[in-house]
């Protein structure tokens, strides 16, 4: 008995920052998904929203719904200035070029923001608190709760989004084939514009899920969450919505039961391991299609 | 349009980059050319002559800020003394490098040390260059005490082994790695009954791995039996897995003995996991009030070498206009102190400033050091040059850290 509730207290360790990296992955994934890019700078959005919510928490005293809504809406911004200034450009370059400069984009948000906010952590006051709950010997958190909620919810939300509406419909076909979807009548700078917006948007709400558990911002918070968010969407199958998500909690899972039974220094090791045996072995992921070249 | 912006924003780019580099080479040029001498008042022509002193310090990297928070306190030391009178009637000198934190660097630094024939090295102020240093300075015969670099290595030849002899010209003014935690489980044994005790620390870092190590050691030696031994690698910020077995195995007290931005996250998530005990730390502790909730710190006790010293605290901030920034500065204000004693009792004995058998006399000196009254402790060196002093308990009480008594 003890057992079990030391296992399903490690099961929901594992779904907290699995749900979180599954919010990352899905919008490496929908980029990915439409202009066949890995968007390194993903990662640093989430680092940026992480800031907006401690300025507007801890310096401008703000309420911690305003605080979020702000950085849900300052890294859509974001997201989408970054796709027209420096990926608009590139379309039509070798998507090498695109890959440079998404990291290239990375390190100026990292060193722009140690630059300005210096290198240590900002602490962000808690702003989600509530009782924790208690199923027999394990407890659950009310951050752990809060954020499993707010994950199946959007991934209900995004199912019907791009299921249900135009716009999804748009990105689906964009992803398909951008040139047909376009001789079609489709927007493409709209349905981009409206993926890169999708994406931050997910990525803020991961920082602000991310400081309720962690509670500190710093520059190069981004880096190792991207990263690891990269991995999921690789595991589940790039460019896979429900895969993306599979992906996250799968990672988020394997790292809390290596960590559980003590090998915690193996944990990066072992999430990095997964990406190359899925290189190897099934490139195209859990649920990704398998890629047809074109001849 | 398009182009323009491209255009522009490159333009940008390069222009911040070059003003990173200009800023760069700007403030290494004029750390390089620091050679700054310690005091207005450094009159070599003087009545009594001088005495030099060279003081290393990495005053312009990233951790620039211990580097200036040791220099300060040490150059606020041998004002107050050169403002009253010096030693022996003698104004001390000093020649300040910056080392730039980094070996090369500070080796550079010494020999230019000894070019300006200077008698006596304060410094260096990180492990890796003090080491670097004291490997040169050993060879010479040069008194060399550092304030702040822990690990046994810098006196011991062989930091592995206590037999391999130590380097008897090396002293050093702070605690080394594995003294906190062995403070800490005596502590917690003597003070507050513990029976049992988990760890948590950071592979690959020193200074987390030498605490871990002596702590567990000595809970051996006292019978209090370790429940686990939890590890975590640089950068992670989740610890729940972890805090999960502890929580589970619910010891008396968890011994972190990390850096603060790390405590504050694992003392909170250990309070998530349902873990109801107190954390024990070492002086990395230090500052820890914003990074997680009082009510979560509450009752938590780390050592430190520094509890606070109000007539220091004051004229620190008189003489640079700023609040004493961490335990560096004063400890920096003690190896200063340590030293000059020293070089007070060589000029006792009528030798020159500079020979050899002076330096070999402020070394005799140093080593026979008993009760000199610091603002960090009362100090004396045990075989292995490092201090024999007691630390300050620090609790953090309604999110405040507190000193409660010297053990």
């Amino acid at each position: 008995m003890a057992f079990l509730s030391t296992l399903f207290s490690q099961a929901i360790n594992g779904l907290q920052s699995g749900s979180i990296y599954a919010l990352v992955a899905l919008g490496y994934s929908m980029v990915y998904g439409i202009i066949m890019l890995l968007n390194f700078a993903h990662g640093d959005i989430i680092m940026v929203g992480a800031y907006v919510v401690w300025m507007a928490t801890a310096n401008f005293g703000l309420h911690p719904v305003v605080s979020i809504l702000l950085a849900v809406a300052v890294s859509t911004l974001l997201g989408v200035t970054i796709e027209k200034v420096a990926y608009a450009p590139l379309r039509s370059s070798p998507r090498l070029s695109l890959l440079i400069t998404a990291i290239g984009i990375s390190f100026l948000l990292e060193n722009g923001f140690q630059l300005i906010f210096g290198a240590g952590a900002k602490v962000v006051p808690e702003f989600l608190s509530g009782p924790s709950l208690r199923l027999g010997g394990a407890t659950v958190s009310f951050s752990a709760m809060v954020t499993l909620a707010v994950t199946v919810a959007i991934m209900i939300g995004l199912t019907l989004l791009v299921q249900k509406t135009r716009l999804g419909k748009a990105m689906r076909a964009v992803s398909e084939d951008m040139g047909a979807a376009q001789l079609m009548g489709i927007n493409l700078n709209t349905t981009i514009s409206f993926t890169f917006a999708l994406g931050s948007a997910l990525a803020a709400v991961a920082s602000v899920l991310y400081l309720s558990s962690y509670a500190q911002a710093s520059p190069t918070m981004g880096s190792m969450l991207g990263l690891k968010a990269f991995v999921a969407a690789v595991l589940g199958g790039i460019g896979s919505l429900p895969g993306a998500m599979l992906g996250g909690l799968v990672i988020g899972l394997a790292e809390a039961l290596v960590s559980a039974v003590g090998l915690s220094v193996w944990k990066d090791g072992v999430v990095f391991a997964i990406l190359i045996v899925v290189l190897l072995v099934r490139p195209s992921g859990l649920l990704g299609k398998p890629i047809k070249e074109k001849v | 349009m398009k182009k323009f912006v491209c255009t522009a924003l490159a333009v940008c780019m390069a222009l911040s980059l070059a003003a990173c580099g200009g800023s760069g080479s700007g403030s290494s040029a004029a750390g390089g050319s620091s050679a700054a001498t310690g005091s207005s008042a450094a009159a070599s022509t003087g009545e009594g002559g001088s005495i030099k002193v060279g003081l290393l310090a990495n005053t312009s990297d990233a951790n620039a800020n211990y580097g200036n928070a040791v220099k300060n306190g040490a150059m606020l030391y041998i004002n107050e003394v050169n403002a009253a009178g010096g030693v022996n009637g003698k104004q001390i000198e000093v020649v300040a490098y910056d080392d730039k934190g980094e070996a090369t660097e500070a080796v550079t630094a010494f020999n230019r040390l000894l070019d300006d024939g200077v008698t006596a090295v304060i410094g260096s102020v990180l492990t890796g260059t003090t080491i670097a240093v004291a490997d040169e300075s050993y060879a010479v015969g040069m008194p060399q005490i550092t304030a702040s670099a822990t690990a046994p290595g810098v006196t011991l030849l062989d930091p592995e082994d206590e037999s391999s002899g130590i380097r008897e010209n090396v002293f050093r003014a702070c605690f080394i790695d594995p003294f906190q935690g062995e403070k800490m489980a005596e502590y917690a044994f003597e003070k507050m009954g513990v029976k049992t005790a988990a760890v948590i620390f950071e592979t690959g870092n020193d200074y987390s791995e030498g605490l871990k190590n002596a702590f567990v050691e000595k809970c051996q030696e006292l019978g209090v039996t370790v429940t686990n031994e939890e590890a975590y690698s640089t950068g992670d910020v989740d610890f729940k897995a972890q805090m999960t077995n502890i929580a589970k195995s619910a010891p008396d007290v968890v011994f972190s003995p990390n850096y603060y931005e790390d405590d504050g996250k694992i003392v909170t998530q250990a309070r998530q996991a349902g873990y109801e005990g107190t954390f024990l730390g070492g002086d990395g502790w230090s500052g820890v009030g914003p990074y997680a909730s009082a009510e979560d710190l509450e009752g938590t006790v780390y050592c430190s070498a520094y509890a606070g010293d109000e007539t220091f605290e004051s004229a620190y901030e008189a003489a640079y206009g700023e609040k004493v920034p961490n335990m560096f500065a004063p400890l920096g204000y003690d190896a200063a102190k340590l030293m000059l004693a020293a070089l007070g009792a060589a000029e006792d004995q009528g030798l020159e400033a500079g020979s050899d058998e002076y330096k070999a006399a402020v070394i005799d000196a140093l080593k026979a050091t008993d009760g000199v009254e610091g603002v960090t402790g009362s100090y004396k060196f045990d075989e292995f040059n490092n201090p024999i002093k007691s630390a300050a308990m620090m609790q953090l009480q309604n999110g405040e850290e507190v000193f409660t008594e010297m053990f």
